[in-house]
This record gives C-alpha cells, sequence and structure tokens, in this order.
C-alpha cells in the first residue's frame, strides 16, 4: 500500500528525516513510536504533502502512485487520510457541509457520483451514532468550540465517512480520556479489514493496547532505528526509548 | 419550493465563472443627448409627465449641486468624471406598462431570464395571469436603465394596502404620500451624488405598508443598466407605517463594457412606531474586466430613519461587483427603543475599489445597532470599511456593538478600516473590533488534505468567515451570494 | 474665495502673526536658517492646521488661533514649580520658557547633551505636519542628546516648565540611540497659566538599541500643549513610550513612529484625564515598514466635566512588512454626562501575512463591579477610585520603571482627589 524508501526532509533547511525505510503491506496496521523531535509529525506532513516540508531525497509510492509529486487534495483522493495532532477550527463552517464537500470533492475526482443531501446525511448520522457523536456536532462549525476529545473523535468521524485506503492517526490518542480512546481506537479497527492500512504515530503504548498493530517502527533522529512486532511496544513501555535508541543511550 | 430551485439553477450557471450577467440586450431605446443642465432635467421630468413641484424639486436640487464639489475623503481613485458626456434618460420605446406578452419586448424578456429571475416571475413580469396555489412569494419590479419596466402582484399586494410600484408611478397615483417624503431622509443637498441623483432621477420602487400590516411577500426589484453611456440614478422611498412589516430585496447587475458607467442611487426608508423594515442587497455590478478596464461606479446613498419607538432598520448588502462602490447604508435612529443593523460582506478582486461602511446615528433613548462587517480583498484591489457610529446627548442607555473584520488573499492587496466612533452619554456603551488576517495555511491544508481543490478551499473559508453575514439574507438570496463570492474570487489563488 | 471669517480668518490670523514675528527676528535665531527660511515659507502657504482637515477633525484650533503669545524669554521658575519636578534618579536637563537651564541640570556620563539651539535632526516633516513647521520657523532651543553605541545611558529627565507668562515657545529635541543603546528619557511638561507648548522630539533608534519615553502632560489650566513626536526604529529596536495627560485646557499629541528594521517594536501606551472643558488628543501613525514588525497601543481615557477626549490612531502596514503584529485598544470611561470621546482606530494594510486588530470601547464605570464593591463595604467614592484606577492599570503596567511609574500614579491620584 505504502512504500517509502530513503526519503530525506527538511524545514528551512534544518534536516528532520534522514533516510526512512517503510513499507506498510495492504491490510496492515503499523505503529511508529518515538521521543519528542524524533520526525514523526514531520513524517505524516510529508506524506500528507503539507508546504513547508522540503523532500530532499527519497521516494514515497502510495498505491502505485508517487505521492510526493501530488497536490494534498490529490493525495486525499487517492486514499491517503491524516488524522491531525491539532485538527484545525473553520470557523462558520459547518461540519456536515464540509464533510459532504470533501467526500463528493474525492469521489468526483475519482470518477465516482456525488452522494445527495438525503444520502449523505444518512450515512453522517449512523457513523456519528457508532463514535457516540450527539448528531449537533454536525451542525457545529468544524472542530469550533470542541473540547480536545471531541475533536479527535471528529477526526476519526471524517475518516469513517471518507474510507481512506491509509490513514495516518498523528498522535490521535493525545488529550483522550479512557473511555474516548476506546471510542476512537473502535472506530479505527471497524475499518480494519485487506483494503485499509493504517500509521499509528503515537508515544504510548497505550493507544496500541486498543489498536493492536501488525509492526512497530521506532523513530530516532529522522530514521527507523527497530522493527518488530507488538511486543516491541511494551518492551518500550517497559525500559523506555534508551532501551532501543543506541545514541540516545 | 420551485422558486429556489430555479434560482439554484440560475447559480449553478453563474459558476462556470467569470462575470455571467454581462450580456447587452438590444432594445429600441429612448434616449435623451448627452448632457445636464436644465432643459434635460425638464425634458425627463416632462417625459414622466411630473407635476411642477417635482420639477421644482429637481431645479432646486441641481443648482444645489453645481456649486458642490465631488467628494474626495474616500480611498478610490478614478479619473474625473465627466457628467456632461452621460446620457441622462434612456427608455425602452414603450409608451405603457405590458399588458400582456406579446406588448414586452422578447429581448428584455431575455435579459430578464439571463439575469436569472425565476421562470414564473418573468411571466408576471410579462403579465400572464397565474392562479394563486402557485404564487411565488416574492413581488418583483425591474428597473431596466431608467424606467421602471414591470411590477408584479400588485393586485395581491393591494388587497392587504401594501403600495408596491415605480416611483414615476407613485407620483401619479400617490403623489401626497410621495411628496411628504421624498427627500426627507437624505435632503438634496447632502452629498454630491444625492444631489445630483435628485436632479435627474429617473425611476425606483416605491413600497408603502399600511399600519399594522405584515407585508404577505419579500419585495424584490432587479436593477439593470444597459445602455452605453447611460448612468443610472434610481430613488428608492420606503415607508413603513406603524407596527408594519417588509422585507425588501434589490439585486443589480450590467452589461460588460469596456467604458465605465456611473450609477447614483438612492434610497430612503422610514420606520414609524413599532415598524420594521429589512432591506437586502446582492450588489453585482459589472466590476471591470481582470485589467481594471471598464465596470460600474456605484455612488449611492441609502439611509433609513427609524422615527418611531421601537422602530427597526436592517441594512444586509453583499457587495461583489462594481469597479468603484461609494457606498454607507446609514440607520438615524431617533425613535426610542429603536433598531438599526448593518451585516456587510463587501468582496473586492482585480482592480476593484470599495470603501463602503455606515452610520448609525444614535439620538432617541435606548436605541440599539449592531454592524457586522466583512471585507475580502483579493487581487490588487482595496477594500476600505468606513463607519461612523455616533452617540447623541439624549440617547440614554445606546448601545453599540461593531465587528469588522478584513481577509487578505494575495500580497498585492489593501484592507483599510476607518471607524469613527463618537459619544456624548456616559450611560451609552459602545464596543468596536476588527481584524486583519490573511486564510490561515493550516487551515488551507486542513481542507486539501481532505480532498478539497484550494479554489473550492477557499470559498469554504470564504463562506465561513461571512456567514454572519450570509444567515441574514432571505434564503434564495443567500444561496446566490454564497456563489457570487467563490465567482468573484476566482484566480485570486494559486 | 470669499473674505475670511469664523475660525478659518483666525487660524490665518494666528499664523500671520507668527510669520510676522519669525521676521522680525529672524537673524538673531539660532541654528540653521536655511531649514528655517523653509518652514517660514511653509507657515506662511499653508498655515495652521484647520478644522476641515481630516487629522483635525475632533481638535478645532479656533480657541488656540484666538490666543495671544509673545515670544518667549528668559525666565526663572519658583520653587513651587521646581518641586513639582518629581524626585527621579537621573540626569536633569531643565528647560524654562521653552530655554535651556544649566544651573538648574546635570551633567550626562558618557554620552553627549548639546544645548542652545534647536537640534532640528533630519526625521520631523516640516511639509507634512503644521505645526511642526510652526515649530520649526521659531523654535530657539532644544536638547540634542547622543547615545553611542552599546552604553546604557541610565534615566534622563528632560524637565519643560512653563513660570505661566503669556507666551510661546518651541523647543526642539533630537534624541539619538547608536546600535545596541539604551535609554529612559522621563519627558515632563509642567507648568501653570495660559502659554503655548509647541515641542518636537525626535528620536533616532538603531538596530538593537531601545528608548523607554515616560511622559506626563502637567500644563498649566489655560495653557495649549501641542507636541509632536517622530521616532524612527531600525532593526531590532524599540521605542516603548507612554503618555499621561493631565493638565492643559487644549492638548495634542501626535506620535508617527515608523518601523523601519525588521524585528522593530514601537509600544505606544498612554492615558488621558481629563475634567472642567479640557481638551486632549492622543494621536499616532504607526507604519510598519519592514517584516517582523511589531506594535502596541493601549489607549485609556477617563473623562469627567465638560471634557472631551480624542484618540486617533492609525496603523499602517507596507506591502513589504509582511508578518507584522499590529495590536491597538483604546477605552474611555465617561464619568459625567457632559463628556465626550471621540475615537478614529484605523487600518490600512497593504500585506496580506499580517495580523492587526482593533478595538475600541466607550462606556461608563460598571455598575455591577461598582454595587459588588459596595456590597462589600467599600464608600462608593473609593470603589470609584478603585475601578478606574484599575481601569488605568492595562495602560500603565507595562512601566517597568519603577520611580516614574510611582510618580505617575502619584500625579493620577493627585488629578483624582483634585477632580472631586
Amino acid at each position: 500500500m505504502l512504500e517509502i524508501k530513503g526519503l530525506r526532509a527538511s524545514i528551512d533547511g534544518k534536516a528532520i528525516l534522514n533516510g526512512i525505510d517503510l513499507v506498510i503491506p495492504p491490510g496492515e496496521v503499523h505503529a511508529i513510536m518515538g521521543p519528542n523531535g524524533s520526525g514523526k509529525s514531520t513524517l505524516s506532513y510529508v506524506l500528507s504533502g503539507r508546504e513547508g516540508y522540503e523532500v530532499d531525497g527519497g521516494t514515497a509510492t502510495f498505491a502505485g502512485q508517487d505521492i510526493l509529486a501530488m497536490e494534498p487534495e490529490e493525495r486525499a483522493a487517492a486514499g491517503l487520510f491524516l488524522a491531525f495532532q491539532y485538527p484545525v477550527e473553520l470557523p462558520g463552517v459547518n461540519n456536515a457541509n464540509f464533510l459532504r464537500t470533501a467526500l463528493n470533492a474525492q469521489r468526483r475526482a475519482r470518477g465516482e457520483g456525488e452522494l445527495d443531501a438525503v444520502q449523505f446525511l444518512k450515512l453522517a448520522r449512523t457513523e456519528a451514532k457508532r463514535l457516540s457523536m450527539p448528531d449537533d456536532m454536525l451542525k457545529r462549525n468544524v472542530n469550533v468550540g470542541f473540547s480536545g476529545g471531541e475533536k479527535k473523535r471528529n477526526e476519526v468521524l471524517q475518516m469513517a465517512m471518507l474510507r481512506p485506503k491509509l490513514a495516518i492517526l498523528d498522535e490521535t490518542d493525545s488529550g483522550l480520556d479512557i473511555d474516548a480512546l476506546k471510542i476512537v481506537a473502535e472506530g479505527v479497527n471497524a475499518l480494519r479489514g485487506p483494503g485499509f492500512s493504517a500509521l499509528v504515530i503515537t508515544h504510548y503504548q497505550r493507544l496500541l493496547d486498543h489498536i493492536v498493530p501488525d509492526r512497530v517502527h521506532v523513530l530516532a533522529n529522522g530514521r527507523i532505528v527497530k522493527s518488530g512486532g507488538p511486543e516491541l511496544a511494551h518492551a518500550l513501555e517497559a525500559g523506555g526509548y534508551a532501551a532501543v535508541i543506541p545514541e540516545a543511550a | 419550493m420551485p422558486a429556489v430551485a430555479e434560482t439554484l439553477e440560475t447559480v449553478q450557471a453563474a459558476t462556470e465563472g467569470g462575470y455571467k450577467w454581462g450580456f447587452s440586450t438590444d432594445i429600441e431605446m429612448d434616449m435623451a443627448p448627452k448632457g445636464l443642465n436644465e432643459d434635460i432635467i425638464r425634458l425627463i421630468s416632462a417625459r414622466k409627465n411630473e407635476p411642477q413641484w417635482l420639477l421644482d424639486w429637481r431645479l432646486a436640487a441641481f443648482a444645489v449641486w453645481l456649486k458642490m464639489d465631488e467628494p474626495d475623503w474616500a480611498m478610490v481613485n478614478h479619473p474625473p468624471i465627466d457628467y456632461q458626456d452621460l446620457h441622462y434618460y434612456a427608455a425602452p420605446k414603450k409608451k405603457a406598462g405590458p399588458k400582456s406578452l406579446d406588448e414586452v419586448d422578447p429581448e428584455l424578456l431575455r435579459t430578464y431570464e439571463k439575469l436569472g429571475i425565476p421562470l414564473k416571475e418573468r411571466a408576471i413580469l410579462a403579465g400572464v395571469e397565474t392562479p394563486d396555489d402557485v404564487m411565488p412569494q416574492v413581488a418583483m419590479d425591474a428597473v431596466f436603465d431608467s424606467v421602471s419596466v414591470a411590477t408584479t402582484f400588485k393586485a395581491t399586494l393591494a388587497k392587504s394596502g401594501v403600495i408596491f410600484c415605480p416611483i414615476s408611478e407613485a407620483v401619479q397615483e400617490h403623489p401626497e404620500l410621495v411628496r411628504k417624503y421624498l427627500g426627507s431622509v437624505v435632503p438634496t443637498s447632502d452629498n454630491y451624488f444625492a444631489a445630483l441623483n435628485s436632479a435627474v432621477f429617473t425611476d425606483g420602487s416605491f413600497v408603502y405598508i399600511p399600519k399594522g400590516v405584515r407585508c404577505p411577500m419579500e419585495l424584490s426589484t432587479y436593477f439593470r443598466i444597459n445602455a452605453r453611456n447611460t448612468g443610472q440614478f434610481e430613488r428608492t422611498l420606503i415607508i413603513a407605517e406603524e407596527a408594519s412589516h417588509v422585507s425588501y430585496l434589490e439585486g443589480c447587475t450590467a452589461p460588460q463594457r469596456d467604458e465605465n458607467q456611473l450609477h447614483a442611487a438612492v434610497v430612503e426608508l422610514v420606520a414609524f412606531d413599532d415598524a420594521t423594515i429589512k432591506y437586502s442587497t446582492v450588489q453585482n455590478w459589472y466590476p471591470g474586466d481582470s485589467e481594471g478596464k471598464g465596470g460600474i461606479y456605484n455612488f449611492v446613498t441609502k439611509r433609513g430613519h427609524c422615527r418611531g419607538a421601537r422602530s427597526k432598520i436592517s441594512w444586509t448588502q453583499v457587495e461583489t461587483g462594481s469597479a468603484i462602490t461609494w457606498k454607507y447604508p446609514s440607520c438615524v435612529l431617533q425613535g426610542d427603543d429603536s433598531v438599526g443593523e448593518f451585516y456587510s460582506v463587501a468582496v473586492t478582486n482585480n482592480f476593484q475599489q470599495a470603501d463602503t461602511g455606515t452610520k448609525m446615528i444614535h439620538i432617541g433613548k435606548r436605541t440599539k445597532s449592531t454592524i457586522v462587517s466583512k471585507g475580502i480583498s483579493a487581487g490588487r484591489s482595496n477594500n476600505t470599511y468606513r463607519g461612523l457610529v455616533r452617540i447623541d446627548r439624549r440617547a440614554d442607555g445606546a448601545r453599540n456593538f461593531t465587528q469588522c473584520d478584513s481577509l487578505l488573499i494575495g500580497d498585492q492587496c489593501g484592507a483599510h478600516t476607518v471607524p469613527y466612533i463618537e459619544s456624548r452619554n456616559p450611560t451609552a456603551k459602545l464596543e468596536h473590533e476588527a481584524t486583519t488576517s490573511k486564510i490561515a495555511e493550516d487551515q488551507l491544508f486542513y481542507c486539501r488534505q481532505r480532498g478539497l481543490s484550494e479554489e473550492d478551499a477557499v470559498g469554504l473559508i470564504v463562506n465561513g468567515f461571512c456567514k454572519d453575514v450570509l444567515k441574514e439574507l432571505p434564503m434564495e438570496f443567500a444561496v446566490e451570494a454564497q456563489k457570487l463570492l467563490a465567482v468573484s474570487l476566482e484566480g485570486s489563488v494559486g | 474665495m470669499s473674505a475670511p471669517s469664523g475660525p478659518l480668518a483666525a487660524l490665518k490670523a494666528a499664523a500671520d502673526a507668527f510669520v510676522a514675528d519669525y521676521h522680525a527676528r529672524k537673524t538673531s535665531l539660532p541654528g540653521d536658517s536655511h531649514v528655517r527660511a523653509e518652514a517660514a515659507a511653509l507657515v506662511a502657504t499653508q498655515g495652521l492646521p484647520g478644522p476641515r482637515e481630516e487629522a483635525w477633525r475632533y481638535t478645532p484650533l479656533r480657541p488656540f488661533a484666538e490666543a495671544q503669545f509673545a515670544p518667549a524669554r528668559r525666565a526663572e521658575p519658583s520653587a513651587a514649580l521646581l518641586a513639582r519636578i518629581p524626585a527621579i534618579a537621573g540626569t536633569r536637563l531643565v528647560f524654562v520658557d521653552g530655554r535651556f537651564h544649566s544651573e538648574l541640570s546635570g551633567v550626562p556620563e558618557g554620552y553627549r547633551v548639546t544645548t542652545g539651539e534647536p537640534a532640528f535632526g533630519h526625521l520631523a516633516r516640516p511639509a507634512e505636519e503644521k505645526l511642526v513647521a510652526l515649530n520649526t520657523m521659531l523654535a530657539e532651543d532644544g536638547a540634542a542628546i547622543h547615545v553611542p553605541a552599546g552604553t546604557d545611558a541610565g534615566t534622563i529627565i528632560l524637565a519643560s516648565l512653563a513660570t505661566g507668562a503669556a507666551v510661546g515657545f518651541h523647543p526642539r529635541h533630537h534624541i539619538v540611540l547608536e546600535a545596541g543603546a539604551t535609554l529612559t528619557l522621563i519627558d515632563l511638561a509642567l507648568g501653570d497659566g495660559e502659554y503655548l507648548s509647541n515641542p518636537v522630539l525626535t528620536f533616532e533608534v538603531a538596530a538593537g538599541a531601545t528608548v523607554t519615553h515616560l511622559r506626563t502632560q502637567d500644563e498649566g489650566a489655560g495653557a495649549f500643549h501641542l507636541s509632536t513626536v517622530y521616532a524612527e526604529v531600525a532593526e531590532g529596536g524599540t521605542y516603548d513610550s507612554f503618555a499621561l495627560t493631565l493638565g492643559g485646557k487644549l492638548a495634542r499629541m501626535e506620535v508617527h513612529a515608523r518601523l523601519a528594521g525588521p524585528n522593530a517594536a514601537a509600544h505606544l501606551n498612554a492615558a488621558q484625564l481629563l475634567g472642567a472643558s479640557q481638551h486632549a488628543d492622543f494621536t499616532t501613525i504607526v507604519r510598519h515598514d519592514a517584516p517582523n514588525t511589531a506594535s502596541r497601543q493601549t489607549v485609556k481615557n477617563v473623562l469627567t466635566g465638560r471634557s472631551r477626549g480624542v484618540f486617533q490612531g492609525k496603523i499602517e502596514v507596507a506591502r513589504i512588512a509582511q508578518k507584522t503584529d499590529g495590536y491597538q485598544m483604546n477605552q474611555a470611561l465617561l464619568l459625567s454626562p457632559q463628556a465626550e470621546m471621540d475615537s478614529k482606530p484605523q487600518l490600512q494594510i497593504y500585506a496580506d501575512d499580517v495580523k492587526c486588530s482593533h478595538g475600541a470601547t466607550v462606556g461608563a464605570l460598571d455598575a455591577d463591579q461598582l454595587f459588588y464593591l459596595r456590597s462589600r463595604g467599600v464608600p462608593e467614592a473609593e470603589a470609584r477610585a478603585i475601578l478606574v484606577r484599575a481601569f488605568l492599570s492595562e495602560a500603565l503596567d507595562p512601566i517597568t520603571h519603577e520611580e516614574a511609574r510611582a510618580a505617575m500614579e502619584a500625579a493620577i491620584a493627585a488629578w483624582w482627589e483634585r477632580r472631586e
């Protein structure tokens, strides 16, 4: 699904990613863990195409396409979804309207028919219910006045509606209490299947108890320094990053 | 609701890009020669078969105008206007109003079609009888260059005592009302353009809502400048008697022309005790091309007088057109507990210049005003909010809240805010806030990550920015206005 | 044009009188006679600011034009007047009726001060500001303060004392801070009686330099105080000011701050406390001419009696000045039914990546707050004083110079007392 080779990237001339190699096969969920400043968020922004991040080398192929050459919305239409660490507020923009505009833009880009208001609302209400989100969240402005937990749930709702091939969850667990965490995890787990891959970026083992990854990678100084199965996350929780990152010892 | 569906269709056509209202219509015109002098004014007055008092009033206004200088305080620049190089009267060659479809020039009907006037109303404008059960909710007047062409639903409105007709007709049919109120809100000497309008105004709408009547439908006027080298000087007068209520909409378009055309309108509103007037405008005069060539000079005086206690006048405007906009819809809050509102979205792109805002003059006790202004500048345009809030000595307990936000798209445009805040009463409370910013990168990225193109993302964010104003518009207009915003900003990103 | 009459005629006559005075004394006036002659030509042709000028719409100069001011002479201040200079540690530079008095002044250390002639500098724009042309035409004295690179000049107390003679004086000061220099200038305008004080101060703030300009205007009840400040701030420099207006019959402080280099900053805070029929105007024009510049303005007005407060604040952002951060807040408390506040905050912005905002409020003391205090046993008068002081705190709190702030607090307290 996603194949990254030797990816190097910088911000304002400062190198952040120093050669990332990562392959996420279809249907797999991978976790990336790492200390602050290791490049976790940069990786998610480089993959989704945020301005200000300079790709200095390497490749990233997503569903057979060179995504690094694509506009952010083209990547989204191709099936890449980023759940933001800090979801952005859009004052005056109605949540349901936003989601429908996004969904139909993607469907249009893929040559699929657009959903009308009735079809859309039915789908949105079903998904919102599954995520224990009250209906009125759809009526509110995008993330405006949402609590931290509500914002993250809203991200998961968008993911559920947009049905991406690959979801990058950038510290989606931060700021969530345990109940919200479970709801978010269920939202992700519900999508798991052969056509859905995920890259879960997190600081803590906690989320990975609920979204059990197929592989865990440790990111440090812009490189993946260690990879393993779910047990690696437990080892990190027990021994800290020092145990697995030679430079940090 | 069929009317809404049709509006939507029109709007969809509008989103294909560019200025979609830039067609001109070939109709035989009755035109006065170019130039402005007493004889032209006499000619206009004679063409309209006006009483002597009105001619005298016009000539007095002209004498005042001759002594005035064009105002220079607004942040707009334009080459000097040659007032002698314009036609002050242009009318489709037709003697009386249309009685049947055959009497209406088919070109005119096609114009309405292109203007997006819903089908049913077009038919009614043409005089076709419509059964009551399919009656649309909007009564309409259409002003084409200098004259009002047709007014719909007069009979239905007359049942409730509402008068809605061209002002030229009101001069004939209701001279006592016109004479009493014309110029009572905007005196002839008010300003340069108001004086000019008073001297040469040719038509416009007249609305009278009797005591206690809630106007059964929205009233609407479409204004269109068509002829070359003409000025349009319409005059609108709305009187809401005690405890009456009216919502009035106006839409404006003009053909695409290389030369600049002048539009100097005057709108006067009078609200008595407990009356409410809601006045909405979607102004989409031709803005000029992307090089700044052509476009309408829009110099408009709009003022409402809340004469009665608890009266309310609410202005909502969406200004996307015109090369130059000079417009300050105002409220004189004389009645105790009267309320003035001003909700405005002004979009400028390319070389457009807008200097617009409001005046809220608090005279009565516990008078209240709200100003919400959203300015969006793109291209090489300049967009200025200019507003005055004045609290008079007697206005105990007056309140004003003003929110003025500017959004810049691109680094070649300007956004300016010039508020005047004057308080002479310690029990009054005024709050004014203004911000200027650009569309945040993170908002744009967030939308694009969800699959929206950059242009759609800008449109979405801009609509969100304007929401507090757009929600004040009647529904059909709100949809139209949203699409207009997107069209107006085309080519401003990327 | 018809024959002049009314305020315009009075202004014309006043300007002519000033020009006549210049021509009578021009050979004896010190300093650059060429600059002066140019200014005289401007005054002769442009006159004084008139009521139809946008920049002067709220401050008509007619009362000023109708008064008569003789040229100032050397005068000795009374002990009482001298005692009004607060005891603040620093070097004193004392001017009496516009003339420098070395016997009352201290000796600068580590920086240069030149007096005896007007310090014209090159930042003032007599062609743009008519009162600056007037000042340039008639200036007789001033301080040229020059702080070398990297020097901390400490505190200078620039005291302008007016003896109350019916005279006009036009001091002209020029302050230069070289790179990295610092200076606190305590700028006092104190006096009694009826007179005209029309000072112009220009500040050249080089890269990384910081000047703190703390002003107290407590002129006589019949006095006209019309001052103009120009500050030009280079990269990383700061012009940090607070202006307290208490006195004068008709007063205006006009400040032009230009942020000329990246990361330059200007703070233009002020408080105007007015009573009786006082009229005071605080007018600022901040021009952001380089990227990443910041300006902050908090202006508070407390108005009693029949006083009239005016605030005009304009933030201009040039196309090049991306990442500008401009903030302006103007608030007024109207404490009497006859008081009036006129406010014109203005943004003029030509760069898109900016954060600019202004706010303005006008109203009375909050009735709920007043009641709350009284319900806790605070007498009404005291409760009012507390709330007024709280209202002013946002403008006063940024003053870090403890002695200067204490002196201003004392002056405010005295104003509050004498108001009653």
